[in-house]
């Protein structure tokens, strides 16, 4: 017999007031910033089919999914540990619009292992899409909107990290490397571990510049890091150097729309490589060891629901970011409550018909309750004055 | 050596600490306090921006990964059993060397049936063991891992080997070699990106100290 029935699960969370007031009041407010950017509400649903689910991702959102059985088909569902391919999968089965599509989401995926931001398994993911374009311009626009959206939550000092897969993706190429030497070599960069990709390189035997151009991407970053890059990544493929110079018009916009957002370039960065096909960014904030929002560019995600299209869209965590976000309190305070006395003076009913109508809290009195206006979160009482229903202060 | 972002640095008490050091002299990192004399846990160093945090050895990667430091130095094992991808290493420090092994006695003769391995490092031993296609049981201990095979407990064990003088002295040899072990440079990932110039300038030092010392 367990005596503890209010325990929740590790990394489950409740929102109580007033913080669920705030998380109500920022979702509203993020939601209508990005229809003002003109992207369109979808709601995906809480559990799907596995296959649909996990369909072009990698092997760690298998293992964060959380997994049961369908007793009407016998299939196996999952519970969304991430909406972005259910929103692929809208755009490219049930819109099949020829021009682009902005989509944007927001609601609870459910980790089976937290992934560390918060300690939470069941984040509040929010997050914006644009199918359909490919292009620095839609890079940007996304860029843009994680910015507002952090800005929104009252976060200040965000930095921003920016990559490209196709730098690493072009050198493996170049240097020959197999599938699984990609992997081993992806994954030591990842950590930047120098002296294992050293290992892994002499092993194998590279050499000559392929070999030189992938031990120094895990030097290449940095503010300089692109103008580094000209020099020592002249010799790669002519696919790298696209991938840099979708970078340096990225960096070029984002200087004109975002010139007090400074902008870190890691070219060895590379999450969601598994299924990301150019830039990747991520946001990050002072005294806050891990990314706050992520994204990038992940062209043909659709191709598996029927219909390949360029993609680029970014994610976030609503929870996380009231953690970290500041001035929200003062925002989203609002006037005090009015208490209402109980009774069936018409008078009455009308007066707190009007304060409700105008956007004020009203809340009924109870009979036979003893406790003060205060007691109930009420700064104001409704009291009958000459006749007149009249606000004092409690 | 002038650091312009407050940097914290995570260190464990003993070995690494007496051999992390001279590598941070060279970078004009001096700690204002002797760990084994003070009780403090955050040390004071000669640049106001710096201090050295002492924490456990295996706690040095969470410190680090969740941002608690901005920098640590952790042994390879321990990073082998954190999984370290949350972690950038940009650095081997070729400090408190030594031998990750499978050992257990002398011609044993162990048949074909499972092995029990008595290991503190639970992760590592599964995987080079599932290498060899071998399915074993692993029996997680803290320490004294000589002893297990001694009473019973285990058939092999896994652990660091430094002289083998432990191994000898119980009348285990080493039998696998599993990885060569050293302290490694450990960074946590948004510093790196923040404070990218007086981590670079750190590393650069540091780097610069082990080459010396090594040459």
């Amino acid at each position: 017999m367990h005596e503890e029935r209010w325990l929740l699960p590790a990394g489950i969370e409740e929102i109580l007031p007033p913080q669920a007031q705030l998380v109500e009041a920022l979702r509203r407010d993020l939601l209508d910033l990005y229809r003002r950017w003109g992207y369109e509400l979808v709601v995906p649903p809480l559990i799907d089919y596995l296959e649909s689910l996990l369909t072009g991702t990698g092997h760690d959102l298998d293992l964060r999914t959380f997994k049961l059985t369908d007793q009407e088909s016998g299939r196996l569902l999952g519970v969304r540990a991430d909406m972005t391919p259910q929103v692929a999968r809208i755009d490219a089965h049930h819109l099949r619009r020829s021009g682009p599509t902005r989509l944007c989401y927001l609601g609870t995926v459910l980790h089976t292992r937290s992934d560390g931001f918060a300690g939470t398994r069941s984040p509040l993911q929010i997050g914006a899409e644009i199918y359909g374009h490919s292009g620095p311009e839609s890079d940007t626009e996304i860029i843009r909107l994680v910015i507002l959206t952090l800005e929104l939550a009252g976060i200040r000092d965000i930095y921003l990290d920016l990559g490209h897969v196709g730098i690493y993706r072009g050198l493996a190429r170049q240097a020959g490397l197999d599938p699984r030497q990609e992997l081993l070599l992806f994954d030591a960069l990842q950590r930047k571990a120098v002296p294992e990709i050293e290992t892994l390189i002499g092993t194998w035997g590279l050499a000559g510049e392929p070999a030189r151009m992938l031990l120094v991407l895990a030097e290449l970053n940095g503010d300089d890091a692109l103008g580094r890059a000209d020099g020592e990544l002249a010799a790669a493929a002519d696919s790298v150097h696209r991938a840099l110079d979708e970078l340096r018009a990225i960096a070029g916009a984002l200087r004109r729309w975002l010139p007090r957002v400074p902008v870190h370039f890691d070219l060895a960065e590379l999450r969601g490589y598994h299924y990301k096909t150019g830039m990747v960014f991520a946001a990050f904030v002072p005294g806050w060891g891990q990314e706050i929002a992520r994204g990038g560019r992940y062209d043909d995600i659709g191709r598996v629901f029927g219909r390949a299209r360029p993609a680029v869209g970014f994610s976030t965590d609503l929870k996380g970011l009231l953690h970290l976000g500041v001035g929200l309190e003062e925002r989203y305070a609002q006037a005090p409550a009015v208490l209402a006395p109980c009774g069936d003076d018409p008078a009455l009913q009308q007066a707190v018909d009007a304060l409700r109508a105008a956007g004020r809290r009203v809340v009924g009195g109870l009979p036979g309750v003893e406790c003060s206006a205060r007691e109930l979160g009420c700064g104001e009482v409704l009291v009958l004055e000459e006749g007149r229903w009249a606000l004092r202060p409690a | 050596m002038h650091f312009t972002a407050p940097l914290t640095i995570a260190l464990s008490k003993g070995r690494i600490f007496d051999q992390t050091l001279p590598l941070l002299a060279h970078a004009d990192i001096r700690p204002a306090e002797d760990p084994e004399t003070s009780r403090k846990l955050i040390l004071a160093t000669n640049h106001p921006q710096v201090r050295l945090v002492i924490v456990r050895a295996s706690d040095v990667p969470t410190y680090v990964e969740y941002g608690g430091a901005d920098l640590g130095v952790a042994g390879k094992d321990v990073l082998l059993e954190h999984g370290g991808e949350g972690l950038y290493e940009p650095l081997d420090l070729r400090i408190a060397r030594c031998r990750m092994m499978v050992a257990g006695p002398l011609g044993a003769d162990l048949g074909s049936r499972r092995l029990r391995i008595a290991t503190k490092y639970v992760k590592t031993a599964e995987r080079h063991f599932a290498a060899q296609g071998k399915q074993v049981e692993i029996i997680k201990l803290y320490g004294s891992m000589e002893l297990a095979p001694l009473v019973g407990l285990s058939d092999r064990i896994v652990d660091l080997v430094e002289s083998g003088n432990t191994l000898k002295a119980n009348g285990l040899v080493p039998l696998e070699h599993i990885a060569d072990i050293s302290s490694r440079l450990v960074v946590n990932k948004a510093s790196w990106k923040m404070k990218h110039a007086s981590v670079m300038a750190l590393v650069a030092a540091l780097r610069e100290a082990v080459g010396r010392s090594g040459a």
